[in-house]
């Protein structure tokens, strides 16, 4: 396969949200590369007319019944946030 | 020293055993913990095999333990009074959970993970969180982003990973039992290079609900221990089916020790040709041999089989790991919990810098690699593509299993090497699961046992069954178990 280029990994960056400095983007693209380029062997295996497997206990949608639930203490949960106003967790303005 | 070599009896004994000790009154489930916390006092300035401690906590769980084993209360269980220890990804209530990952630092989970549920329920003593390669992702705990941990047979080398922590606390006597996961060998490829028992059951049997998730349709909680019959019972206590986990099996739970001497005279196992690597050492491979002869001297049939595909399940593995765990990560944005970024101008921002600062490079390499598989474009050839090969090798499997009850290999192609000898080439480092991810791909049982020693380190012996035919694989792994030594090794430290 083509090298990864570095427009492809500063795409990627944005799909995954992580920020890298250059350095680190420069040795992203050396071992992705080298990582995708060992698995250009699987396009020799003949997969005509197979079915996908996602997960293996063959099970489909489990559904149960809408009930409502004890839920979490929500000062538990809120503790944890690393900003937080009262019974909000605050956030970064989403807008620019 | 008197005192320190009556308690090195007690800090290799098996579980079974200390329970028969507490059942004697020779000791009591508070004596055995406070001798376990000194123990890891003493001993992790060089394992670091711990991320968190938590002595209060046991010592007061000790105490209700001791009460049941007394008659007050519950029935006790074959885990009641046991000190233990948790991977640090189980989420335990009110106890610091990081995934060893700086993401997480300081996270403080507000619920116990069902298995960790079971396990309080039956009366085990938590003694703390097991370290590990961040969020579970290595194969040699050198990715922790609290340290690595140190193999406790020569401190020079890696105790394997991910469940890192979790293999050279049972190797080194800190706890009787510890719970890790196995996303592609993570707790078989520790247990092999610290010479202790491992295995992960049948994809499904144990909820992973509460346990921070990695590769979803393949990660799987299971025990490290210092025998077979503790891991049977260890897999009693933890497997239930669980409606917070939507693959986890309805199925009836049968005793995970029922055929435990059952033997292995008649037992039909074959050695998929394709496991003995190019690359296994000869130390490895001249101990699995020797293994097969015992196993042929038990009476088992011992014969050479094929599995063609396995040369191509690093790659389904390396595709669908990496892409289940870029979608399972995206929920960390520093937002609810964990690392935030509170400089940032935007939402958007803020996420990225956490993320970029939060998680260490593996994990980010990881991430790239399933985002690249999932993207628009590379989906069909990477990700559905592998998808569709994992299909064929569970096809695979299940035709070998008509002809077989169980399979063997080695657990590992090589014994524990040195610190820092595997980091530079990420792809080195994953040809370590070689022989442990086909099983994951195929959501099988398998157990790594100790199978032999090479220039003095611990080598693994593998056993692989039928989906759901755990029962077969503990059979086997006990029959050898009886007929050697090797388990009985330990390290001097």
């Amino acid at each position: 396969m083509d090298p990864l280029t570095p427009k492809d990994v500063e795409h990627i960056a944005q799909l995954a949200y992580i920020k890298l400095s250059d350095e680190e983007s420069e040795d992203m693209r050396v071992q992705l590369t080298n990582i995708l380029g060992h698995f250009a062997s699987l396009s020799s295996v003949d997969t005509d007319g197979v079915e996908a497997t996602g997960h293996t206990t063959d099970s489909n949608s489990v559904m149960r019944k809408d009930e409502p639930q004890p839920p979490l203490d929500r000062d538990d949960v809120l503790k944890n946030a690393p900003d937080r106003d009262g019974e909000f967790v605050r956030v970064r303005p989403v807008l620019e | 020293m008197t005192t320190q070599s009556a308690n090195s009896d007690l800090y290799f004994s098996t579980a079974r055993e200390l329970r028969a000790k507490f059942d004697a009154r020779e000791i009591s489930s508070v004596e055995a913990t406070r001798a376990m916390l000194d123990r890891i006092s003493n001993l992790e300035p060089s394992l670091n095999s711990f991320i968190t401690v938590t002595p209060e906590r046991a010592i007061a769980d000790a105490e209700m333990a001791d009460q049941r084993l007394r008659g007050a209360g519950q029935e006790p269980t074959a885990l009641t009074g046991i000190p233990i220890m948790v991977k640090d990804n189980f989420s335990t209530k009110d106890v610091e959970t990081t995934a060893a990952s700086k993401i997480l630092k300081g996270y403080i989970p507000p619920y116990d993970g069902t298995a960790v549920s079971n396990l309080k329920e039956a009366g085990a003593v938590i003694l703390g969180k097991g370290n590990l390669d961040e969020f579970a992702m290595g194969s040699s705990n050198e990715t922790s982003a609290f340290g690595p941990v140190h193999n406790p047979w020569d401190t020079d080398r890696v105790p394997g990973g991910s469940s890192g922590g979790a293999g050279a606390a049972v190797a080194a006597g800190e706890c009787f039992i510890a719970f890790g996961s196995d996303t592609g060998g993570s707790i078989r490829q520790p247990a092999a290079l610290c010479g202790v028992v491992g295995m992960k059951p049948t994809y499904g049997l144990v909820s992973r609900f509460g346990l921070l998730a990695f590769g979803s349709s393949l990660d799987q909680i299971g025990p490290l221990t210092r025998s077979v019959a503790d891991t049977a019972d260890a897999l009693n206590i933890v497997s239930s089916h669980d409606h917070r986990d939507s693959t986890s099996v309805a199925a009836p739970f049968t005793d995970f020790a029922q055929d435990i001497d059952g033997g292995v005279a008649g037992m039909n196992i074959g050695v998929p040709k394709e496991y003995l690597v190019d690359g296994i050492e000869p130390g490895v491979r001249a101990a699995f041999e020797k293994s097969l002869e015992t196993l042929e001297g038990l009476g088992a049939n011992i014969s050479e089989t094929s599995l063609p595909l396995t040369d191509h399940a690093l790659a389904v593995y390396y595709i669908i790991a990496p892409s289940e765990a870029s979608a399972n990560l995206s929920r960390y944005d520093g937002v609810k919990y964990g690392l935030g970024s509170l400089d940032a101008k935007t939402s958007a921002q803020a996420t990225e810098a956490a993320r970029g600062e939060g998680f260490g490079d593996e994990v980010k390499r990881r991430i790239f690699l399933g985002t690249y598989a999932l993207s628009a474009g590379y989906y069909d050839a990477y990700y559905k593509k592998a998808q569709q090969v994992r299909t064929l090798i569970r096809r695979e499997f299940t035709d070998a299993f008509l002809k077989f009850d169980a399979l063997v290999t080695p657990t590992t192609p090589g014994v524990a090497f040195n610190i820092g000898d595997k980091t530079e080439d990420p792809f080195q480092m994953y040809l370590n699961d070689i022989c442990t991810i086909p099983v994951n791909i195929a959501g099988l049982p398998s157990i790594s046992i100790p199978g032999g020693m090479s220039d003095g380190l611990p080598v693994g012996l593998q056993f692989i069954g039928p989906q759901f035919g755990d029962t077969t694989v503990i059979r086997a792994a006990a029959a050898y178990e009886r007929a050697t030594n090797w388990h009985q090794n330990h390290p001097l430290i």
